[in-house]
């Protein structure tokens, strides 16, 4: 890296906000995929000045330019794939605004997801979208990635909470788009710039709705002999119009894996369990509950244990939000896919996903947002081993090709980033991509900001590019 | 009325991807094709999105511009185009392509009647939260592009939240598409969310994917009547902090009551109104919401405590069975409205919730100082249709609705909300400002119109900053 560079930084940030050294950068080289990329140097922006300053120098200097968040994303999207500088916004963590009369909060992009929530749950209010990673990733970063979580299935993904940004295009020219107030007028380009994957802009500012909290929540625990009898019953309680405000699958060895690490009392000899969850108000939780626990009955539900107070209940939670931690102490790597199916398919899509374990050899967990359709198989493998480190991308891809034939997506909330970015051309013509192009063209004219992300190469269209771990050093598990 | 006129050789392409009964050129047929006073030189009706795709292709070879229409119900919306050679009629396209019940989910050409859809979707008990009004003509597609919004948004929030994914044909007549057909999905960019509101400045809805909801086994609802304006919003901004989730709650202001006991609304609701439902001289806080009398029971507990019963001067209850005559009278007040005068001018404001009272306040202010007649109906979630109802065309009350318009731009700006003109006489919309003042946002909304429209020929010029 040009040591210019590093010294306008230095002198612009000061030396404490910007790491350089190899062994500095390690850190930062990981996301919680597997992808692995160095940035060239790490800087913590304060202020929009400073990123706007950042983006200055990014141009004249012609270097590549990242952001990231608290680095939990499973696609590479906050990666540097190409170097360069990678803008970290975990000092630019303030709530600047909380207006909790009109349900509304403006925040610094890295500002800590569960921090916000924290912050309004004396109103009554919370940020509904709820990453498993909600106590560790940023603001900023589900903005970017456009994050979901259980409860989405009621409440809606990120995209759905934002109405305005305040950003930095690679241009380096300040925008301000949406507004606090419903319909501001002109085209979406909240509704754009969410989910773009760090691609059009960095964001330094979010103005999000906030969402009362339920006045009563139930929480079943539906236990299954076999995996089918719960994907069934996730498919007929769609079917019959029930919507729960969370309807996760955990397999009966992803929850063997889980009990042992959690302790959330979790039965150890069935095939499936669902955790669901109902809210509303007092009136009629008691009878939805009732109804989604009668639809587990007529799948032959062994047992439906309902948590009897909030203890039980963060229990129960924290069992499904730590269970890729649990799984990670059991294999150095897995690799978790995101795709997503009408939930008519889950059945026969979860049949076929460990069929295609069986012929690979490897064992698969089923730990997803069932109730969106939104899957994630776990693939355990030893990252080191070369051989197996392919297998288990021919496997994976194995299994989204199959969610795109049943009419699906390659990905429900993790992104494309540099993981699925080949894997784009199944799911749009090359012509449908070049429009995609040609908008982040539009805003990121050199391509300078985020290169190489979501959009395959041209020429290497469908060549692997995720590489084998090093021998030393595989990442710790993240949550998902 | 001014029309262009187009070359025979054009015709002879356009008889050629369509077939020559599909293409019309004739006054009568392209005078129901009017935008503002403006006609085109033909107007086209392709049955499939290749032959859109192959029309758009035409017409960016020949630089001729389109519009892309549905039922034809909300095209005074914006500005008259700049240039309207052809209008692309999109009824042919009016199948459902896949539609899964037991997923909830639905696939659809942007032709489709809404009514016929919700026809489709009843038969499983499910339906489309888009409550719009002009429903009984309203096409699918006509629907998203004009961004036209809903009283359901309360609880099922707007198009954005539950439109999966979208086709489209852009500008340079290529076909592309974004999102999908399942409920979650990041896979590429949203430009499905750019085309919502866009009045087809970006593109031609040809296809839309849609999260469809089952419809609520009970529905219910009430109105309650104020003396004032103020109390009304009171009672329904402390009713927002309760974990109460009703489906749609609007306010009406006194005129209402006038309106809907019109000859006007009598042709979009035959029932007539209960006695007591709106009446004259009183505002009107009008609630829907799901669920049993265990529920009913508690949303009145909670209007007790969010109101002072001093304020309530009448309160009437419904249920699903004489719930319609309100609901279709609520849905249908922008059409009421425009069939109540000859010069009827509509302005949307939004607003943070809290900031209604002073938004609305100016509203009135300025219409009565200006002596003219109005009606007003909000959202609570800060939305306010404000109708200016003079009594005729004359440039005196061009001037005056001017003077209100300018005037309530002004107040909301302040209020740090938008101001805009959805409907007014096609004369007065350069002197409105329909779009409300200039955006410092504009030049991105200019660099995404270049990359779906480089030559500028979908409805040029209706859009914000004559987009």
């Amino acid at each position: 890296m040009d040591s210019q560079l590093l010294r306008d930084l230095k002198s612009l940030l000061g030396p404490e906000a910007v790491l350089h050294r190899p062994e500095e950068l390690m850190l930062y080289e990981y996301d919680g995929s597997v992808e692995i990329a160095r940035p060239n140097c790490v800087v913590f922006p304060r202020t929009t000045a400073d990123v706007l300053a950042i983006v200055k120098l990014a141009n004249q200097y012609q270097t590549p330019l990242v952001g990231r968040g608290a680095g939990t994303g499973l696609s590479g999207g906050a990666l540097a794939r190409k170097g360069g500088i990678l803008t970290v916004f975990s000092r630019m963590n303030r709530i600047l605004e909380i207006d909790i009369e009109n349900h509304r909060a403006t925040v610094q992009p890295g500002v800590v997801n569960s921090d916000l929530s924290a912050a309004v749950a004396h109103a009554g209010l919370h940020f509904a979208p709820d990453p498993s990673s909600q106590k560790a990733c940023t603001i900023g970063g589900n903005v970017s990635e456009n994050s979901g979580g259980p409860h989405t299935l009621a409440y809606g993904v990120t995209t759905n909470h934002v109405l305005a940004l305040e950003a930095i295009l690679p241009t380096g020219e300040l925008i301000r788009i949406g507004s606090s107030a419903l319909d501001s007028p002109g085209y979406d380009l909240p509704g754009l710039f969410v989910g773009s994957e760090g691609t059009l802009a960095l964001i330094t500012e979010i103005t999000v709705k906030l969402t009362r909290l339920p006045e009563a929540v139930k929480t079943l625990l539906a236990i299954f002999e076999t995996l089918d009898d719960a994907t069934e019953t996730v498919a007929d309680i769609t079917a019959r119009g029930i919507t729960p405000a969370a309807c996760e699958l955990l397999d009966g060895w992803t929850l063997r894996a889980v009990e042992a690490y959690v302790h959330a009392g979790f039965p150890l000899d069935c095939g499936a369990v669902l955790l669901l969850e109902v809210d509303g108000i007092a009136e009629t939780v008691q009878s939805h509950a009732e109804e989604v626990a009668d639809v587990c009955r007529a799948h032959h539900a062994r047992e439906v244990r309902v948590a009897r107070d909030a203890r039980e209940r963060d229990l129960l939670w924290k069992g499904r939000k730590n269970a890729f931690g649990a799984v990670g102490r059991l294999s150095p790597t897995y690799y978790v896919q995101d795709g997503v199916i009408p939930r008519t398919k889950l059945p026969a899509t979860i049949r076929r996903i460990n069929e295609i374990g069986v012929k690979y050899g490897f064992q698969i967990g089923n730990i997803f947002h069932a109730g969106d359709g939104n899957l994630h198989p776990l693939i355990l493998f030893d990252a080191r081993d070369e051989s197996q480190f392919r297998r288990v991308v021919a496997a994976s891809d194995e299994i989204i090709q199959y969610c795109i034939a049943m009419g699906g997506s390659i990905t429900g909330e993790h992104g494309v980033g540099m993981e699925k970015d080949r894997l784009m051309p199944l799911l749009f013509t090359e012509a449908e991509l070049d429009v995609m192009r040609r908008v982040r063209d539009a805003f990121n004219p050199q391509g300078l900001l985020n290169p190489e992300k979501i959009f395959p190469s041209k020429k290497g269209c469908g060549e692997i590019h995720v590489r084998p771990l090093p021998l030393a050093g595989a990442p710790s598990a993240p949550s998902v | 009325m001014t029309s262009s006129a187009i070359s025979p050789n054009v015709t002879t392409r356009l008889n050629e991807i369509v077939g020559a009964a599909n293409v019309a050129s004739d006054f009568a047929q392209l005078a129901t094709y009017e935008i503002d006073r403006k006609l085109p030189a033909a107007a086209v009706r392709p049955a499939t999105s290749e032959e859109v795709a192959e029309i758009v292709k035409f017409a960016a070879a020949e630089k001729l511009a389109l519009v892309p229409t549905g039922a034809r119900t909300k095209l005074g919306i914006g500005y008259a185009p700049t240039r309207y050679d052809l209008a692309l009629d999109m009824t042919r396209l009016n199948k459902v392509i896949a539609y899964d019940p037991g997923d909830l989910t639905l696939s659809v050409e942007a032709g489709i009647p809404l009514a016929k859809l919700a026809q489709v979707l009843a038969e499983h008990r499910q339906f489309l939260p888009l409550a719009l009004p002009f429903s009984a003509h309203t096409t699918v597609g006509g629907a998203i592009a004009s961004g036209v919004d809903s009283p359901l948004r309360q609880f099922y929030g707007t198009a954005r939240d539950f439109l999966l994914g979208m086709e489209f044909v852009t500008g340079e007549g290529i076909s592309a598409k974004s999102g999908g057909r399942v409920v979650k999905n990041v896979a590429g960019y949203d430009i499905h969310k750019l085309m919502i509101g866009a009045l087809g400045t970006l593109g031609v809805i040809t296809r839309l994917n849609f999260k469809t909801f089952p419809t609520p086994l009970e529905r219910r609802g009430y109105v309650a009547r104020f003396l004032s304006a103020e109390h009304a919003l009171d009672s329904c901004h402390r009713f927002a902090q309760s974990p109460l989730t009703p489906l749609s709650m609007e306010i009406f202001s006194p005129q209402a009551a006038d309106l809907f006991a019109s000859p006007a609304a009598q042709r979009v609701a035959e029932t007539p109104l209960p006695k007591h439902t709106f009446e004259t001289g009183e505002w009107t806080v009008a609630v829907t919401y799901a669920g049993n009398e265990k529920v009913m029971a508690r949303f009145m507990a909670e209007l007790g405590h969010s109101t002072n019963p001093i304020n309530i001067r009448g309160l009437t209850l419904f249920t699903e069975e004489t719930l319609p005559p309100a609901w279709n009278r609520q849905r249908e007040f922008i059409p009421i409205a425009l069939a109540s005068s000859p010069a009827t001018t509509i302005v949307k404001m939004s607003v943070l919730p809290t900031r209604m009272k002073d938004a609305l306040a100016a509203a009135r202010q300025a219409a009565e100082t200006n002596d003219l007649r109005w009606a007003a109906m909000a959202r609570a979630l800060g939305i306010i249709y404000f109708a200016i109802l003079p009594s005729d065309h004359t440039d005196q009350h061009r001037q005056r609705v001017a003077n209100v318009t300018s005037a309530m731009q002004q107040a909301c700006a302040k209020l740090a909300g938008h101001t805009t003109i959805p409907w007014c006489p096609a004369e007065w919309k350069s002197a409105l400002q329909v779009w409300g003042p200039p955006r410092q946002d504009f030049p991105q909304m200019q660099k995404v119109k270049a990359v779906f429209d480089p030559q500028n020929i979908l409805s040029p010029g209706r859009f914000v900053g004559g987009i």
